[in-house]
């Protein structure tokens, strides 16, 4: 059971945040998620290898030639607030 | 123009090759098809075709790929307006082969969802009952062809997300090996599930577009593209062919469904195949391990929405703020829940639990499927255990609406291809049929779906005209 603490918690560490009246929906909705999700521990789990990906790559090296990249004024055109050739935020603050 | 809308994507290349027909011709008509459509099938319909046109006939995409200079949104208000600086690799393969974007498709944001209701925008309708969801994440895909709307599109699959919208909207959609087309400049989701690949009329025109889209891309270092030829399905019988059946059994599954299937196994016997049921003893886990693994790397994925770069800003006080009232007005609910339980199940503390015991769910249903494709060649199973549900039936109960994916889960974690062919009715709804083989199998699982295809005889593609 997901209390309103962890929620306040994890939504801190995902940069989200809720009304009062949105966590009151979200904890049982997340309980019911991670309640069923829990049906994993009906498998002996022991011993198997997780699989982070199927298919089984290897490093390969490409060579090292310079060649163009998307130009600065094009990587500016969608930002909120592009400044002297860079993305402006406001200020970090006191945290 | 208008038999232009009865014919298959081929059979409209045919006949301009034929020079029965200019390419312009072809363009203009699905123009015109796309922007009065009603359905909520498009975000964006193209106004002019581009400069070169090839003989295939254009294609509408989901909203989530990147196409250079036109509105790519993935569903999301995060990103409304965004129109991207490139354009994703498995348009350009489709540009290249001759064929134009037509439009870009509505889906479920960021592509989480079973019923395109999760959508920023608005609900798409399903074109056989208004009243209906078309399936999700790729709703709008599935809806404009089966609407005619579209003669074909594109979407992606990340735990079903274009065989269920293709199953409910009585078309055909197919999830390739994970690998065999490039993901660059696809709005990311869950980065080691999703995949590209068709929703069409036909089993030919699946074979047509995957044939274009695949091949390995230094873009994307997870790409393989497939080996070897896909030829244009020619089977007509079965013989000799294994099928392994999994899932009649289960609870949820539509009576009308569970009909429709073993119909379909009797059309196989009668083609020459053999049935025999096959043990995936984990595979029904998979919902489980899938919603721990897709919420995980959704939550590192969407962490870049944060309203510097690109996209939505809101708040006016510090960064922090910035940030967190960017992602608040900007996700909708279904992402926020994601996010969340992605974030918990990779924190401290919780780690091992969750994602660590998924990824080891992950690898006993990667070996469930090992061990069937020892006895078989294919596996089939139903493509949603029901006909398209009604629109905001299942939007209250985030578990259930989670269970519209209990067969198509399991392919995209274990990365093997799938293909779902429109097989018959329920209650006057489409039902697909669901064959799954081992990886990189595409050109046998659609020769196999095309025989299957021709003795099944699905005409159901209620155009309207």
């Amino acid at each position: 059971m997901i209390e309103r603490e962890q929620v306040l918690y994890v939504a801190k560490l995902a940069r989200l945040k809720f009304s009062d009246e949105e966590i009151e929906r979200l904890a049982p909705e997340l309980s019911k998620i991670l309640e069923y999700v829990e049906q994993m521990n009906r498998l002996g789990l022991e011993g198997v290898e997780p699989t982070s990906h199927v298919v089984k790559l290897e490093n390969v090296l490409r060579e090292d030639v310079p060649r163009p990249c998307l130009p600065k004024e094009r990587a500016l055109e969608q930002a909120p607030d592009p400044a002297d050739g860079g993305f402006r935020v406001p200020s970090p603050g006191q945290t | 123009m208008s038999e232009l809308l009865e014919m298959t994507a081929a059979q409209q290349a045919e006949l301009v090759r034929a020079g029965e027909v200019s390419p312009a011709e072809v363009f203009e008509f699905w123009r015109g098809r796309a922007a009065g459509d009603e359905l909520g099938a498009y975000l964006w319909v193209a106004d002019e075709p581009p400069a070169e046109l090839g003989e295939l006939p254009p294609f509408a995409a989901k909203d989530l790929f990147c196409v250079e200079g036109v509105p790519s949104s993935a569903g999301s208000r995060i990103l409304e307006g965004y129109r991207p600086p490139y354009t994703a690799t498995s348009v350009r393969n489709l540009q290249a082969a001759g064929a134009a974007v037509l439009g870009k498709t509505n889906q479920d944001e960021f592509a989480m969802g079973s019923s395109n209701e999760n959508s920023g925008y608005r609900p798409v309708q399903n074109p056989w009952d208004r009243t209906r969801v078309p399936g999700g994440s790729s709703g709008g895909s599935a809806a404009a062809v089966a609407a005619g709307n579209a003669p074909w599109a594109i979407g992606t699959d990340t735990g079903g997300s274009i065989r269920q919208p293709a199953s409910l909207c009585g078309i055909v959609g197919m999830k390739p090996t994970y690998g065999a087309v490039s993901r660059y400049g696809m709005i990311a989701f869950a980065s080691s599930l999703d995949q590209c690949g068709p929703l069409t009329r036909d089993v030919t025109d699946a074979a047509l577009m995957l044939r274009n889209l695949q091949g390995r891309d230094p873009c994307d270092s997870t790409s393989l593209g497939i080996p070897g030829e896909i030829p244009l399905p020619s089977a007509e019988r079965l013989d000799g062919l294994r099928f392994g059946v999994w899932g009649l059994d289960e609870e949820g599954l539509e009576a009308g469904v569970a009909d429709v299937v073993r119909d379909t196994l009797a059309k196989i016997e009668e083609l020459g195949g053999a049935v025999e049921p096959v043990e995936m003893p984990n595979a029904g886990l998979g919902l489980s391990a899938y919603y721990v693994i897709a919420p995980a790397e959704a939550s590192a994925n969407l962490a870049r929405y944060d309203g510097v770069r690109y996209g939505l800003r809101s708040g006016n006080g510090d960064l922090t703020e910035m940030y967190e009232q960017t992602r608040h007005d900007g996700f909708g609910d279904e992402v926020k829940r994601r996010i969340m339980i992605g974030t918990y199940a990779l924190s401290s503390g919780y780690y091992e639990a969750y994602y660590g015991k998924a990824q080891k769910v992950r690898t006993r249903i990667v070996e469930d499927f090992r061990a069937a494709f020892e006895k078989v060649d294919f596996l089939v199973t139903p493509t949603s255990p029901t006909v398209a549900f009604k629109l905001g039936e299942r939007t209250a109960d985030p578990v259930a609406m989670y269970l519209s994916d209990y067969f198509t889960v399991p392919m995209p974690l274990a990365g093997t291809p799938a293909i779902s062919i429109p097989a018959g009715l329920s209650e006057g709804l489409p039902v697909g049929f669901q064959i799954a083989g081992p990886a990189f199998s595409e050109a046998g699982i659609l020769d196999a779906a095309y025989a299957l295809e021709r003795a099944i005889g699905f005409e159901g593609v209620p155009v309207a005209t």
